[in-house]
């Protein structure tokens, strides 16, 4: 295999690589200039749709299928939104690219538009992401500024406004419904499907919520092509007609107990050990791995032995994980009580839910409320068979609840505990030995120790 | 009737009124101008939803309930000079996330959410900040601190106006 060359992040170890100066010097903003010379939407959905790019956002769903969703001929407006909300545990390859990288991100996005005849992008930017909304502001003034937005882009009758949403500290805007009503001005109660956004999205018109990594995928499809973009990754599984292979460059997060934590491009198809190993350095304080989180926190746990899984679309699922998701890695030591990492992790959701959907809004909580009792030393065996009962009821899609949030919160219980159930047990039985039952109510606890 | 005190200034309706020609409604408007009004004041209290909504043509309640959502604003006191997130999700939990949180609790005398009592920090935890390269770490005003220890948390926290 030749020796991969990273494309998102080729710029980032430039000295100010988040200006449009540098950005040009290398190349930026030839594929726009290409695009609007030489191509029509139809013909750049097709290039995106032949490249097989597939959503990075998490769910992987391909990008150029996803824009022919729009009505055909539709007067408009139809609105492009760009989900940059990341907030995913684990999770920050964007930031990455929004704040050493603008223009990348918003020469993808101007494509984006182009392709899919949308006027008025809005980037949802999180709220804690402030030099990530410093860097974007600037570059959008620099672009305006030099004719790649506004009216009438660069000569052309493509005329496009991108402007800066901020969030407000809230991880279901990240989810894309909830998203487009938060947008809109209100909770960001996700909404139920049908109809798509690309049918009635926000402001009841035609929409398309793409992730800023996505978009960034765009420009090096535009500027190298479709065969480029499929030389890299893992190609489609001809036996399983479900696998549409996992091609293109990746940023993959790595966090946690690692000796270099960063934000790493690589082939996608690298696995969970090359990349703790080649580029995290390894596991920190030359400890053993115990386990690792494939792709933020929803996806549930590779156990060491599953490190050799490869980290594309398919992989983590096939050894029990929800899927891929954001791939952003986070890295367990041997001395990581599950049991901590649990309650963790439902701390989040339960926080993080939404509260629209009974099962999600109570399952979280009463998840939480278990793992809290269980550390305090009241849990008793057979709480593992209802945490495993919680998991299945509220995370099943479709189904019990509007969006995917019950889904995450779902899988690291399934998950733990079908992996560590053993460490679950010793834990309950040293902790309850007699199996007492519940005597007093628990308060929150501190997780995790230091190390 | 005496004319009620006016929360927003002049200066907020002008930077509210400059954002609705970049979305077709101005129930959008609401975050912005909830953020608006929350930078300046550090809180967003029960009279100034009254003017957002008049401003957008909303009812009170539904820039209330939106407001009431997100959970970030601040409605019965404005926050401190300072609000510092300390981040308690799992990369930065890993690395200590949550003993330099209870650290900064007992120096500052407080819990998550509360304000000291002097005016100074708002103290609050964060569900992952997005910067797991950086864990643990805090986001206080719009600067980052990384790779946080409690020992390193105290010469921080003296920096604080």
């Amino acid at each position: 295999m030749p020796q991969f060359e990273p494309i998102l992040l080729a710029n980032i170890a430039t000295q100010n690589s988040h200006t449009r100066a540098v950005y040009e010097s290398t190349g930026g903003y030839s594929a726009l200039k290409k695009v609007l010379a030489e191509m029509q939407p139809p013909a750049l959905i097709e290039l995106v749709k032949s490249s097989n790019l597939r959503g990075r956002g998490g769910a992987g769903f391909p990008t150029g299928l996803k824009w022919t969703f729009l009505p055909k001929d539709h007067p408009g407006p139809i609105y492009m939104c760009i989900n940059a909300d990341e907030s995913e545990p684990g999770t920050f390859n964007n930031r990455i690219l929004m704040e050493e990288d603008p223009h990348q991100v918003i020469e993808g996005v101007i494509l984006s538009c182009f392709a899919t005849r949308a006027q008025t992008a809005y980037i949802y930017l999180r709220y804690e992401y402030p030099l990530s909304l410093e860097r974007l502001q600037a570059a959008l003034d620099e672009c305006y500024a030099a004719g790649y937005l506004g009216k009438n882009i660069l000569g052309s009758d493509f005329s496009l406004d991108i402007y800066l949403h901020r969030g407000a500290a809230a991880y279901i805007c990240g989810e894309e419904t909830g998203l487009i009503e938060s947008l809109e001005g209100k909770r960001a109660w996700p909404r139920i499907k049908p109809p798509f956004p690309a049918v009635e999205g926000v402001f009841h018109k035609p929409t398309v919520v793409n992730n800023i990594e996505t978009v960034a995928c765009v420009v090096h499809i535009a500027r190298r092509g479709a065969d480029w973009f499929k030389s890299i990754g893992v190609p489609a599984d001809p036996k399983n007609p479900r696998d549409p292979g996992s091609y293109g460059p990746k940023l993959y997060c790595l966090s946690g107990h690692v000796n270099k934590p960063g934000c790493y491009e690589a082939p996608l198809g690298i696995t969970c050990r090359q990349l703790i190993d080649e580029y995290g350095g390894g596991v920190w304080k030359g400890r053993k791995g115990k386990a690792a989180i494939p792709g933020g926190i929803s996806m549930g746990l590779l156990t060491e032995k599953e490190f050799d899984t490869p980290l594309d679309f398919a992989g983590p699922g096939k050894v029990g994980c929800l899927g891929l998701g954001t791939a952003a890695v986070v890295v367990l030591d041997e001395t990581v009580s599950i049991v901590d990492f649990l309650h963790n992790s439902c701390r989040f959701f339960q926080h993080e839910s939404c509260g629209q959907c009974t099962p999600c809004r109570e399952g979280t909580r009463w998840a939480l409320e278990m793992l809290e009792r269980i550390k305090a030393g009241q849990g008793r065996l057979k709480d593992l068979d209802l945490l495993l009962e919680i998991g299945d009821s509220i995370g099943i899609i479709p189904g019990t609840t509007i969006c995917g949030l019950a889904d995450g919160a779902a899988w690291p219980i399934k998950n733990a505990i079908r992996k560590f159930r053993n460490e679950f047990e010793d834990y309950i039985k040293r902790t309850n030995p007699k199996g007492y039952a519940v005597t007093k109510a628990v308060k929150a606890l501190p997780v995790v120790a230091a190390h | 009737m005496a004319t009620p005190e006016r929360i927003l200034t002049d200066e907020m309706v002008e930077a509210i009124k400059a954002l609705f020609p970049r979305y077709p409604t101005r129930q959008a408007v609401t975050l912005p101008a909830l953020h608006i009004v929350n930078e300046r004041l550090r809180y967003v209290p029960i009279p100034a939803v009254v003017e957002i909504a008049r401003l957008l043509g909303l009812a009170p309640a539904e820039v209330q309930d939106t407001l009431s959502f997100y959970g970030f604003f601040k409605q019965d006191a404005p926050h401190g000079r300072t609000r510092a997130w300390v981040c308690r999700s799992i990369s930065c939990a890993l690395r200590g996330g949550e003993q330099v949180l209870d650290h900064m609790c007992h120096t500052l005398g407080v819990k998550p959410g509360e304000t000291t009592s002097d005016g100074r920090v708002t103290l609050e935890f964060g569900e992952c900040l997005g910067a797991c390269d950086f864990a643990p770490c805090m986001l206080a005003g719009k600067t980052l601190y990384k790779d946080l220890t409690p020992e390193r948390a105290d010469q921080i926290l003296q920096t604080f106006e």
